[in-house]
This record gives structure tokens, sequence and C-alpha cells, in this order.
């Protein structure tokens, strides 16, 4: 089968992938670089559990062929904490039980990471908006609103990881 | 030890905690089945019938096997393949593949494994399948005329009957002659699926010693160990079944399931590990969601609004297995026996197979349907009677410490409470007939097994003529790191039972959670428990576990003794120490009691276990809905219908559940808030829907979901009622929230626009067809007896 070879940015790193032209991020995170924290739910863009970052924007890994994002920086789950500290949302979703199953949580994570990160103050209609391209079937979403008051509220009394994002973002390129 | 039930002053139980596995959860960490990376691993993938009724002629697999890539191929004709299986000893009528004939579109035909995905899906496609058409049965009513060929083969009158039941206690038709009213009608219910987020997975590998290893997302790996051993014809010790992280359960992974079996089939011709993943397709085709059923009810009540007497009649669609289906027909009648006293009963319930894929358990098993038709009569009957609700719904309760007239023991029940307090919360009675038209309140009620008192398999009877193995058994090791494991198999499916098992080991020893660690996830390692449904865990498993950390505690306590010299019997413990309760002053460490109790034993190993004790009649059917307890709810549902379009928004539910006592509130809130959010999926929206046996609508776009944008806040209301048998006083949260939502929802609709919907999904359409026939601006009066 005929293959094609990407240079991606996931996470920070480069890789050079030699995948099919119909691969998706989705297929390239999962299988050739095992980041499983990204989940495969329907595979057809109905439930969000592969919800990753691309240039700092939400999107649905299983419907964005990896070939779109050559010389884009994808962010997985696996990177939203960092080293030991983690993500205000993670630290929230964890402590409010805003995760039962835990198998759609890591694509509310990045949808939610991308809402504060350009709304740090959204209101309770905005958030409800943000999130309702991903599914859950635990929680009722209302434990998730909760931890993502308290994860906006906490970020923004705690400016010190935005100068640690956007250096990071100015090493990959920017998020527009 | 004294009886802590009573007791307030707990350090771990009754305390919001996050989780143990909420960390692997947030990070991405937590493995799933598909998230396993193994070297050889082959893709598995199922070929699956085209056809609702049909024999196979032949299966053509030679352009598969010819592939370059494909490591194994197997048909029904396969050793194994063919070897009835089924979660019920009593029904058991699933093969892992078809063997002569295909008996719904999606039945499991043949199977590949291939080095990756693209031969594996090839190689399917390549497999050609020659049908010899048969005359499918797809309407439940018509399965119980004679068949020109029956789906059973051991029909015993040639129809498609699958299980009758019929009970009746009292007179209920002199108790409908003596009522001042007696209401009914037909309730019908499409099928709904549990649609949990990560579809079924499973791997199944020959370690080199000729030993089979499954991993698979399953709610009850004790019923996979069992059926995998009958159908690979291998002794359960040459098994090893381990459950990783599952994404969701709601009953849809409570089966032991074809593409397990078939796994392993592969695996075992190809000499490799072998996946099968499902896609969102194989998750509806593969369904066991609840059976879509038509329930028809008449309730009878005298002038004060005591019930008289009950008659239900359930036709039930099973699809093509029996899965859990004889307990469904049971349950159908006998959960309809609470929350309210009901003197007089009458049931009739029929199983039927129809050639649709298979019914089985979902989230509140059995009692969805009686409890969308009771409520709703119970307020027509309020109407016709001039009563109040929430009055009636009291007056009938079911009291503390009775039994109902089929002999369920009732011990705990917070039903008044839930009553009074959601009535106050959701601000009832300044709502109840008194918004403008178009908005409207209502409330339904429920109750809910906190687990099965009779287990499915003998092996587990309380009676000494049978097994009399404990339904959950729970080992716990301390060893010098003093750390403590607690090993079960109650298999956590995000519901959180592993924290629960942490929190009942932690409060009797005194120690925080960050000393536990739960590893339920291995047959090999852990000792049975029955598993994750009808919602036994936290009263089953959360005894066992809380017996044996008491059982590890005499053995600190003994220890304690040792270095203090005082009695064993005085010494409590509480952060991390064992106290003498008489002296204060004298107080162990837990590190330094442990290291003390093994001095010549080597690490600490305690068992606790948990037997129902035996209840009920010894009528035909009397063990079904047996529970050692109850949980009770009520709940407020709040609507706006938009009389032009029919379309109705839930803006609040007040949803008040009784679980004895919550273990970890936070916990306990989720379940109901999931609860509430599956059950309105079923009022409003959720319905597989068919075209002659092909499901349309087997993806999650087609097939709606509740999302957050239609989710309503959603006010959870914990009532404890402290059980007396309960670990702490626990009873279940899981399930028993469900169902009272749908009334509640269909309530709130009479309420806002006058429209009585007596099926489900309520949508748009139903709604505005009903404005129509009663006319717009039709506000239902207030009930003399509801002013207030």
């Amino acid at each position: 089968m005929r293959k094609i070879l990407l240079r991606l940015r996931v996470n920070g790193a480069h890789h050079e992938v030699a995948v099919r032209p119909s691969a998706t991020v989705l297929d390239v995170v999962r299988d050739t670089l095992h980041l499983t924290g990204t989940k495969r739910g329907c595979d057809m863009g109905t439930c969000g559990c592969c919800t990753v970052l691309v240039d700092g924007r939400a999107r649905l890994g299983c419907l964005t062929l990896a070939a779109e994002v050559e010389g884009c920086e994808v962010r997985t789950i696996e990177s939203l904490r960092e080293g030991e500290q983690l993500h205000p949302l993670q630290s929230a979703f964890a402590e409010c039980g805003a995760a039962q199953c835990g198998f759609c949580t890591p694509g509310f994570l990045m949808t939610c990471s991308a809402l504060l990160s350009r709304t740090p103050t959204p209101t309770p209609e905005q958030v409800k908006d943000a999130i309702s391209g991903n599914l859950c079937r635990c929680t009722g979403y209302t434990k998730m609103y909760e931890a993502i008051d308290r994860a906006a509220a906490q970020m923004r009394t705690e400016p010190a990881r935005e100068p640690e994002l956007s250096s990071r973002e100015a090493v990959s390129g920017g998020s527009r | 030890m004294t009886d802590e039930r009573k007791t307030n002053s707990f350090q771990i139980v009754g305390k919001n905690a996050a989780l143990v596995d909420a960390w692997k959860k947030v990070t991405g960490e937590g493995l799933y089945t598909d998230d396993f990376r193994i070297a050889g691993l082959l893709t598995g993938k199922i070929v699956r019938s085209t056809r609702a009724h049909a024999r196979i002629v032949k299966v053509d697999t030679s352009r598969a096997l010819a592939m370059e890539g494909v490591r194994a191929v197997v048909t029904g004709l396969d050793p194994g393949a063919g070897v009835k299986f089924g979660v019920l000893p009593i029904s058991k009528d699933e093969t892992a593949l078809a063997v002569d004939r295909v008996k719904y579109v999606g039945d499991c035909v043949a199977a590949v494994a291939a080095d990756d995905e693209e031969t594996a899906t090839a190689a399917a496609e390549s497999i050609e399948v020659e049908y010899e058409d048969l005359e499918p049965c797809l309407d439940p009513r018509k399965a119980l005329q004679p068949q020109s060929v029956p789906l059973q083969t051991k029909s015993p009158d040639g129809t498609n009957l699958h299980k009758a039941v019929d009970q009746a206690f009292g007179d209920v038709e002199a108790a409908f002659q003596a009522s001042a009213a007696v209401s009914g009608g037909r309730y019908e219910f499409a099928p709904v699926t549990h649609a949990f987020t990560e579809p079924h997975c499973v791997i199944a590998h020959f370690e080199p010693d000729g030993r089979l290893v499954v991993i698979s997302a399953q709610q009850v790996p004790h019923y996979l160990h069992r059926a995998m051993a009958e159908v690979m014809q291998m002794p359960m010790h040459r098994i090893r079944i381990v459950r990783p992280m599952v994404g969701g359960g709601f009953g849809g992974k409570s089966d032991p399931f074809p593409h397990e079996m078939v796994a392993a089939l592969l695996a075992r011709r190809a000499g490799r590990p072998v996946k099968i993943n499902f896609d969102r397709e194989d998750v509806f085709l593969t369904n066991h969601g609840r059976h879509p059923t038509q329930y028809d009810i008449r309730i009878g009540m005298a002038s004060d609004g005591a019930i008289t007497g009950l008659d239900a009649k359930a036709l039930i669609d099973g699809g093509a297995w029996g899965s859990f289906g004889v307990v469904t027909t049971y349950y159908n009648g006998v959960l309809s026996q609470g929350p309210y006293k009901i003197p007089n009963f009458r049931y009739s319930g029929r199983r039927v197979y129809t050639n649709k894929p298979p019914s089985g358990a979902m989230r509140g098993h059995g009692s969805v349907n009686a409890r969308f038709a009771i409520e709703s009569e119970l307020d027509r009957l309020c109407e016709q009677l001039g009563l109040d609700p929430f009055d009636v719904r009291k007056k009938n309760a079911l009291a503390p410490n009775s039994t109902t007239v089929n002999q369920f023991r009732i011990t705990s029940t917070g039903l008044v409470e839930c009553l009074d307090r959601t009535r106050a919360a959701s601000q009832w009675d300044r709502k109840f007939r008194r918004m403008p038209y178009g908005r409207g309140i209502g409330l339904g009620c429920g109750f809910y097994i906190s687990g099965s008192a009779l287990p499915i398999h003998f092996d587990f009877h309380p009676d000494p003529k049978y097994g009399q193995i404990p339904q959950s058994t729970v080992h716990v090791k301390i060893d010098l790191d003093a750390g403590v494991t607690v090993h079960s198999l109650a298999a956590d499916t995000g519901q959180g039972s592993d924290t629960m098992l942490a929190q009942c080991v932690a409060e009797p020893l005194g120690i925080p959670l960050s000393r536990v660690r739960v590893r339920t996830e291995d047959t090999d390692l852990a000792p049975i428990d029955l598993g994750s449904y009808s919602s036994r865990v936290t009263f089953m498993a959360g005894n066992a576990a809380r017996n044996a950390a008491i059982a590890a505690l005499e053995k600190l306590q003994i220890a304690a003794a040792r270095l203090t010299g005082r009695p064993a019997q005085s010494f409590i413990a509480r952060d991390e120490k064992l106290i003498d309760v008489t002296d204060p002053a004298v107080a162990v460490s837990f590190d330094a009691a442990v290291r003390e109790a093994m001095r010549g034993t080597g690490a600490l190993q305690a068992t606790g276990s948990y037997q129902s004790p035996r209840l009920g009649g010894s009528f035909k059917g009397a063990n079904a809905g047996l529970s050692p307890s109850y949980s009770f709810q009520a709940f407020v549902a709040e609507v706006e219908v938009d009389p032009e379009t029919g379309a109705v928004r839930v803006t609040d539910v007040w949803a008040a559940h009784d679980c004895g006592r919550a273990l970890n509130p936070v916990v306990v809130q989720g379940q109901i808030e999931g609860s509430v959010h599956m059950g309105l999926g079923q009022a409003l929206s959720e319905d597989m829907r068919y075209l002659k046996g092909q499901v349309l609508n087997a993806n999650l776009l087609d097939y709606k979901v509740f999302t957050s944008v239609d989710t309503p806040r959603i006010h959870s209301i914990v009532v404890e009622s402290i059980d007396p048998e309960g670990p702490f006083g626990a009873k279940e949260c899981g399930e028993g929230a469900l169902a009272p939502v749908i009334p509640a929802v269909a309530n709130a609709i009479y309420d806002a626009v006058g429209v009585r919907l007596t099926s489900v999904p309520m949508t748009a359409e139903k709604i505005l067809a009903g404005i129509r026939k009663v006319g717009r601006g039709a506000k239902p009066k207030l009930p003399a007896g509801a002013a207030r």
C-alpha cells in the first residue's frame, strides 16, 4: 500500500512518519506515535473523544487528515500537563467528579483548554456551546460545568502558567 | 466491633473523594483495551449478516485465505464456534458465529485476522456468503403466532415465545370493582441502547504454554470467564480474563459476547494475539439495549388515594437471543411492587424472539417501563379524584421494615424524605398547574434493587443444597510497606467502584485512601465477585471489603496489644494509628502495628465476603426482584413546550435519591446526574429505528444522545436512609435514578399543554399531534386536593 512521508510536530516534538494518504491525525497519534490518550469513539466525527489541538484550536482527530497538519503544532492530552504539574482543568475534572469512565475525558479537556485559552471567563452558555460537540454518557455534564468554572478561576488567579504556555507556542510557531 | 452504621464519625466514608483512578483518566494514561500495544498483534474483523433471517448455504472464505497478510479465518464450523452460551444458564442460545442460520442483520457469520486493519477489512469483504432467505419475524405481536421457522429450534409450540411469566396476588378484579376510580392504558417503548463512548474491544492471546489471556471491556469478567471456558472447551484455570479501564457499560458490557469468543478462536487459529475493536455500527448491531416493549396497565384507587390494585401486561421484544431476557420478563412485573403498597397485583409478561439485534440489560433494567406507566396513571387518577400527586404518593409509600404482597423485604426507605425535599426544592406548590400555558412541572417516583439476592448461578446460591459461595469476596493484603492492597473482581466501569472499595477498606483501618491500592482487573489476582450489574457492587462488594478490612484490623489490634500490653479489643484504628480508647495517650502507628503483626507470619492477608440473606417466598418466580435492600427516588421535571412546533425543552430536574448512605457524595451525585441524562434521552430523543430488520441509525449522529445543549440543570438531592445491612448504611445509586425521570417529564408535558403521551420517545411530532387533538390553551386544572 502506498505511503506518504509526513513531517509532523506533535506535543512539541518533531516526527517523520510514513502513513497511508488517508491516515487521520487520530490514526497517527494513536497507531504510529502510540499516544493512546486520544480516544477513538466513533471515527466519524460524532462523539468528540478524539479532540486534539491544532494550532491551539480544538479539532476532531478522526476527521482531520494527517497530511493537513504538516507545519502545524498538534497537541494531545499527553501534553496538557507540564511534567508533574497538572493543568488546572485536569485537577478540577478529577476533583469535581467530572470524569467517570474517563473515555471522553481527554477530548473534553482539549476542547475546554482551547475554550479557556481564548475565553478566560466564559459564560455558562459559552461553556455549554463549546462542549456541545463532545458526548459524555456518564456525567450528564453537570460536574463538568463545576470543574470548568473552578479551572477557569484558578487560571485567572495563577497567571504564572500563561508565559510558559506562550513561550511554548512561540517555539512551535504560535497559535492564531 | 460496634455497629458503626449508626455513627457519623467517619474519616473516609461520607467524604467527597476523587476517584482513585481519576488521575489516569485526566492525563490520558489510563489503559482501555484498545490502548494495549502488544507485539505481533493481529487485527480481527467480523463478517456480519446482511439478512434478517436466512439459512447459510455456503461461506466461501477462499479469497480471504489466499490474501497476503491474512493469518486466520473462522466460520461457524470451527470447533467451539457453534457452542451455545449466554449470560443466564437457563437460556443459553447464543453462538460465537452463526452455524447454519443467521437471525438478524448484524449476526456474526465469519471472521478474519490479518496483519493490519486494511488487510483485515479487505479480507472480510472478500468472504462471500450465500443465503437462502427465510421469513423474518420483526413484529413482536406476530411472534406469538406459529412461525414457519421459529427463531429457536427448541420452541415448544412453534412460536417465537421465549419466556412467559404469570403472577397474581390478591384479587385485582374485585379490587377494581371496589375502587373509586380505575385508570389504564397502553404504554409503548422504542428500543434504546447504552451508547457508551468506548466501543467494545477485546484482545485474545494464547501464551506460549497454551494458556488463554482475554483482555476485554467487560462489566462481568466472571461470567465471561465461564462462557469462554465452555466455548473454547478449556478449563477455567487455563483462561485468564483481564478487565482494563472500561469506557462505560450501563449494562451493555454485561453479557459474554460473540466477538470475545471470536477473538479467542482467531487467536488459536493464528497462533498470535488478535484484537477486535468495534466501530460504532458494530456497537449498535451488538446492542443488548433496553427491550422495546408494549406495556398495558390498569391501576385502581380508593377515594382517599390508596392504591387498590395493579394489573399489568407486557409484550417484550427480545431480538434474536435470550441474554438477560428471562430476568427482564420477571422484572417488568415484579419491579412494579414498589415504591408503593400494592395490595392486589396481577402480571402477565411475554418475551418473544424477533429477527433483530438482541435486547438485554440496560441501566434500570426491567424497572423503566413499569415506572413510566404507573407514574403516569397515578397522575391521571389524582386528576380524576381531585387529589394531590405528592400526597397520594406519600400515602402509598412502602413503610420501612415492611413486606410487599410478593414478599419483598423492605428495610430502609427514604421515599417520604425524597418527596418532601423535591417538593420544596422545585417550588412545586407555586408551579403545579399554575404556570402559564406551555410551561409545566411533573413528578415521578421509583425504586430499585441493590443487587439480586439470588445469583444466576447455583454455585453462589445461599441454600445448603447449592454452592453457597459468597456473591462477593474481597482479599486484603498488607505487607512491609504498610500499604493495603485490595483484590476483588468487582468491575470498575467508570462508576467508581474501585474508589468505593478503597473507602470501605480505609475506614475500618483508619488510613487515608493514599495507602490503599485496588486491584480488580485480573481473574488471576482477584477473588470472584459477580461483577457490575443489577446495582449490586456497593452493597455486596462494599460489605465484603469492609468485612475484609475488619478481619485485617483484628490482626493489627492483636499486634498493638503485644506492643503495649493493653487488651487487643481496646484499640481502634484512626489517623493511621491504633489508639487505645481507654487511654488515647497509648497509640501504635499503623506501620509499627503492621511490622509487629508480620512477625513470624509475613504479609497480612484477610478475607471478607458477602452473601445475601435468604429472602422471599416459595412460589414460582419468588426469587425475581429480591434484593437485600432497595433504593427510592422522587424526581420533579420542569419543561417548556413550544405549542407551535411541539418541541419540548426540559429546563430543570430535581432528583432526590435515597442511597442509604452516600459513601462518596460527589460520586453519588454523578450517578444521579448520569442516570437523569440517560433517562431524558429515552424520554425525548433516543430511538433505534429499523427498516425490515436493518438498524437505520447505527451511529451517534442519527441516534440522538443528549448533548450539553440538550441537558437541563440537574439538581441532585442525596437522601440517606442509612440501610441496616448496607456497608456503612449504603445501598445502590447507579440505576434507580434513571426510571423516574421519564414519567416526571411526561407529567410535566401534560401540565404544560394538557397532552398525555404514552409512548417514548416523546417527540415534537407526537406532542404537536396531541396539542392539535386537545386544542391549544388546554391547561389542566389544579385538582382540589392539590390546592395549597
